[in-house]
This record gives structure tokens, sequence and C-alpha cells, in this order.
């Protein structure tokens, strides 16, 4: 009963806090059922995301479905964006899942675990053009997170306890 | 009410923390090898429960060797690809070796009996060992499978000529247009320098 609805080429207008940005985003389609909506992105769309000057701090999490410790640290992540005002903190899941396995894998998994935080699926397999662009010491290897605020960024490739997150958000706040 | 609220989400918290402890982990392949490195050879079982070095390969030119394991989709989604590089180039003096690195104790699935079950069911080509231990992939610096090093056979040991992934497609061979695995090794057996040495790709990290 899973209900595909494709849009090609849907423009997401995301407008900042202060309106002063207006940056149109180009997903390649919307995975959608079950109440369940994910973006997709290429990596020259998704970009943007790790660049939003509004005063806001994000936490940006590369995960999968298939990545055990990234799994484990799911619920510190979605502890964090329940805790935290949306105003202040906003936690954006990369998945990196692969777009076969979005219907029979992903989307259960956020069903299941009623994920609140937005997720976002970045599709672009030539990884080796991108991955230097997230930062130049990722292996690429998940999970791995990206907190920022304006034009500060830290970058780590490495799990994290609910603690310990919120130790590395609060440098940032 | 508010305190009982307080209370309660600071139970969680504990709880959550508690449970996360075993979940630390630190990066402890920085050290691993760069281009131009000489490898280490080393004795790990293969499914055919024989044990497999790279010294046992006397015609061998180099290696091409891959971290991969079962679990892992895009070590799935690279199986053919892996097939197709030793039928290509184990004639040619480079056989694939690949290596298991994950500790079954993580990942069930990457234990050695169900290597063997994989093994068969794709019909490897080649040696499909088990780092029993995890003891040569934080050598080698591996992070994630896939991950690829090719080695070249000379005077002083097996040298490390590159590093990365297979080509720059997961999802699709037929869409790769860069292959820098097949590329490297071209190279290699007509004397020339690998023209791109070191790639980064998505990859599942390997868990010791």
């Amino acid at each position: 009963m899973h209900k595909w609805i494709f849009y090609i080429g849907l423009t997401v207008l995301l407008v900042s806090c202060k309106g002063e940005q207006k940056v149109a985003i180009e997903t390649t389609k919307v995975f959608s059922g079950k109440g369940v909506e994910i973006p997709v992105y290429d990596f020259k769309n998704f970009e943007y995301l790790l660049s939003i000057n509004d005063g806001k701090t994000r936490i940006i999490n590369f995960w999968a479905t298939w990545c055990k410790p990234c799994v484990a640290e799911l619920p510190y992540f979605e502890l964090i964006n329940s805790r935290y005002p949306n105003k202040e903190v906003e936690v954006i899941l990369v998945s990196l899942d692969l777009p076969n396995q979005v219907e029979s894998k992903l989307i259960p998994f956020i069903r299941k675990q009623r994920i609140k935080s937005k997720i976002v699926l970045l599709d672009d397999p030539d990884a080796n053009s991108w991955i230097p662009k997230v930062n130049e010491n990722w292996s690429g290897s998940i999970p791995a997170t990206i907190i920022y605020k304006g034009n500060t960024s830290n970058f780590y490739e490495r799990s994290f306890t609910y603690d310990e997150l919120e130790r590395e958000l609060k440098k940032m706040l | 009410m508010k305190t009982l609220k307080i209370l309660v989400a600071v139970v969680l918290v504990i709880a959550v923390s508690a449970f996360a402890i075993d979940k630390v982990n630190v990066s402890d392949t920085d050290a691993g090898y760069i281009i131009g490195d000489t490898a280490t050879d080393f004795k790990l079982k293969n499914i055919d429960d024989t044990m497999v070095s790279l010294k046992d390969y006397k015609e061998a030119k180099g290696f091409i060797v891959i971290f991969t394991c079962n679990h892992c989709p895009y070590s799935v989604a690279y199986e053919d690809r892996i097939i197709e590089l030793d039928k290509n180039f184990k004639n040619k003096g480079y056989p694939v070796i690949a290596i298991n690195p994950n500790n079954p104790k993580a990942y069930p699935t990457d234990s050695f009996d169900q290597m063997k079950i994989r093994a068969k069911e794709k019909g490897f080509t080649f040696p499909y060992l088990f780092d029993d231990g995890q003891k040569i992939y934080p050598q080698y610096g591996a992070t994630k499978t896939p991950h690829v090093y090719i080695l070249e056979k000379t005077e002083n040991g097996n040298v490390v000529r590159y590093i990365g992934a297979i080509d720059n497609n997961y999802k699709d061979a037929a869409a790769a247009d860069k292959k820098y695995v097949e590329d490297a090794i071209n190279a290699l057996l007509k004397g020339q320098k690998v023209p791109v040495e070191t790639t980064k790709a998505i990859g599942c990290s390997i868990k010791a």
C-alpha cells in the first residue's frame, strides 16, 4: 500500500527565519508513504543545508538504516531535537540508504522508531566528488556528524553518547 | 507535576547514556597506510578452511586487497564487480584477496559460517578471509567496507599503490565512468604511475 508520489523537479522554497535568504533547492524526487515524506537530493542541491546562516545551530547527521552504530545513536539526536527549541537547534538526519531500500527499509524504520527530526535522503553515487566537500578529513565512513552555526562548524567521524553530543552542541550555542 | 517530568527526563537521559557506553568508538585507524607504504602480510583463514598469506602467491605481481563483508549493502552492491575484477586481473598477476574485517559479535551476518554461505551463493572466485580478532584492518587503516588497497609486489615488499573505492557509482556499475581500481592496475601493468591514487567512498563502518 505504499503510495509513491513522484515529483520531478519539485522546488522547495526554504525561507530563513530572518527572511533574508530565499534559496530554492531542487529535489530529484520525494519518497512518500504512510505519512512519511523524504525529499531526495543530489549533493549539489543538498550542499545548501550545510551553510544556512540564520543564527540557528544545525546538527547534520549522516546515517543509514544498515549502519548499526548510526542506529544506536539516533535516539540521542532525537532527544536533542525534542529538548531544544526549534528556533535554536535543528537536527537533520541525512540518510545514505540506497534508494531501492527506501520503501522496504527506511520508511518502515522511521515509522517504527517514530522519528521526528527532519530526514532527507542524499542520493549521489559519485561519493568521491562530494565527501571532501562535506569535510576534507572525512573518510566516508558513517556515522558522521556536523554541528554548525553561521561560519563555525565542527565535524565528527565517530559515534556519540547523549552527553557527548550535548556537550559538543553546547560549544556551538 | 513539573518535578516529575524533570525526573522522568533525567532518568531517561541516564538510561540512554548507560545504554550507550559500549557504543562509543574511538577512531584508531588514523595511523593506516598511505600511498608508498609497505603493507603487512598476514595469515588469515579462508572460507575453505586453509590459511592464506600474500607470500603464498609466488607468481603474483601484486594484489587487490578488498575489505568487504556480508551485511553491508554497499559491499553487496559491489560483489559482482569484485568477481569481475578477479576474473579480469588474476591472470594478469593481480588476484583479488577479500577480507572480512568485522567482528561477528557486532554483525552476526558477518560470521565465518555466513561468509562461507555468501561466497557459495555468489560463486566467489577469490579467497574470502576472516580477520580473526580484527588485527589486520587497523594496520591497513581500513575504515569501512568495501575499502580497496592495491599492492604492488616489489623487492621491498608489497607497496601500497591505491587506496579507496572500486569505481565512482555504487548504485550502478554501468553508470560508473571512473573505474579507479581497473585504471590503477592497468597503469601498474604498463609500469606507469597510478592515475588516481586515493578516492573516498561511503561505506559501512568496520566494527571490531
